[in-house]
């Protein structure tokens, strides 16, 4: 239970988004109006895939200089689960989307940046599964996912940004960080997003350790 | 002197008409009050907890199974 404490914290954050997320008033804005509140479920989901892949990163680094095959282990569970959290990060954007700008999709440089993304993560796994001998993909995969995290930041951070983008944030668009978040949604919008971070932790460990545990009993059979 | 007078009345033409655009911006912007005022909200709120509660303790679940494994 010592160590468990922090997933608490995950379930009590997430569950503080999850209601006052809808109660406490947010401000009138044109186009938005109510769907401001996407802001607490949407861009947390982006929050979280950036912190887990960074651990897949870190990991597939760990593998290139210690060569320990759990740290490769470890760098696929998080790049499998920041591709769920970046997924719900697509879909609920092209929901909002879909009701403030008017279409599911726009050719945007943040949209296609974050599709293109999720491409780069597909290839990825596609590269480990074309190679059966477990150290030479676990180097040549490690080596991928560090080119990997690089183009997520050219594509979601840097590249949306030197253009015309209607994502806010993008292309001198203000982002909600600037007059339309309030302090009231601040209130909300902080721990949302580490509320939604732990709780995709919770389930890449989750997933690790069903891993190890599917690999010790392979070697004991 | 003529041409002046155009002027100076085309702006304040432009003057009150962007007033009006400007005095739509906060008044008219449609938000779910009846929602909050039937207290109707409270029902999603309710059922969102009910469903991210449920994903809390199917996740809690999982991670007892684990341990369990993992002790063996």
């Amino acid at each position: 239970m010592k160590k468990n404490w922090w997933k608490i914290i995950a379930v009590l954050l997430v569950l503080h988004t999850v209601i006052a997320g809808f109660m406490i008033p947010v401000p009138a804005l044109n186009i938005l109006h109510e769907s401001i509140r996407n802001l607490y479920f949407h861009v947390p989901m982006w929050f979280a895939m950036m912190t887990i892949l960074f651990v897949s990163l870190w990991q597939s680094i760990k593998y290139l200089s210690k060569s320990n095959i759990q740290s490769d282990l470890i760098a696929t569970q998080a790049a499998q689960t920041g591709m769920l959290a970046g997924t719900l990060g697509l879909i609920t954007g092209s929901v909002w989307a879909k009701y403030t700008w008017g279409a599911w999709w726009v050719a945007d440089p943040k949209l296609n940046g974050a599709a293109i993304t999720m491409l780069i993560y597909l290839a990825y796994f596609i590269l480990r599964g074309s190679i059966d001998e477990e150290q030479k993909r676990a180097r040549i995969a490690a080596v991928y996912n560090i080119f990997a995290y690089v183009l997520l930041i050219v594509f979601l951070m840097i590249l949306p940004r030197m253009t015309d983008s209607l994502h806010p944030g993008n292309g001198g668009n203000p982002g909600f960080g600037g007059y339309d978040l309030d302090n009231n949604m601040k209130m909300v919008f902080y721990p949302a997003v580490i509320g939604w971070i732990l709780l995709f932790v919770w389930i890449f460990t989750l997933k690790v350790r069903f891993e190890k545990l599917k690999r010790k009993q392979l070697f004991n059979e | 002197m003529n041409n002046l007078f155009k002027k100076v009345t085309f702006l304040f033409a432009m003057l009150v008409v962007s007033q009006t655009s400007f005095a739509q911006d906060n008044a008219s912007v449609e938000m779910a009050t009846g929602l909050y005022q039937s207290g109707k909200i409270y029902v999603v709120v309710a059922v969102m907890s009910v469903i991210f509660l449920g994903i809390a303790g199917y996740l809690v679940m999982l991670d007892r199974k684990i341990s369990k494994l993992e002790k063996k």
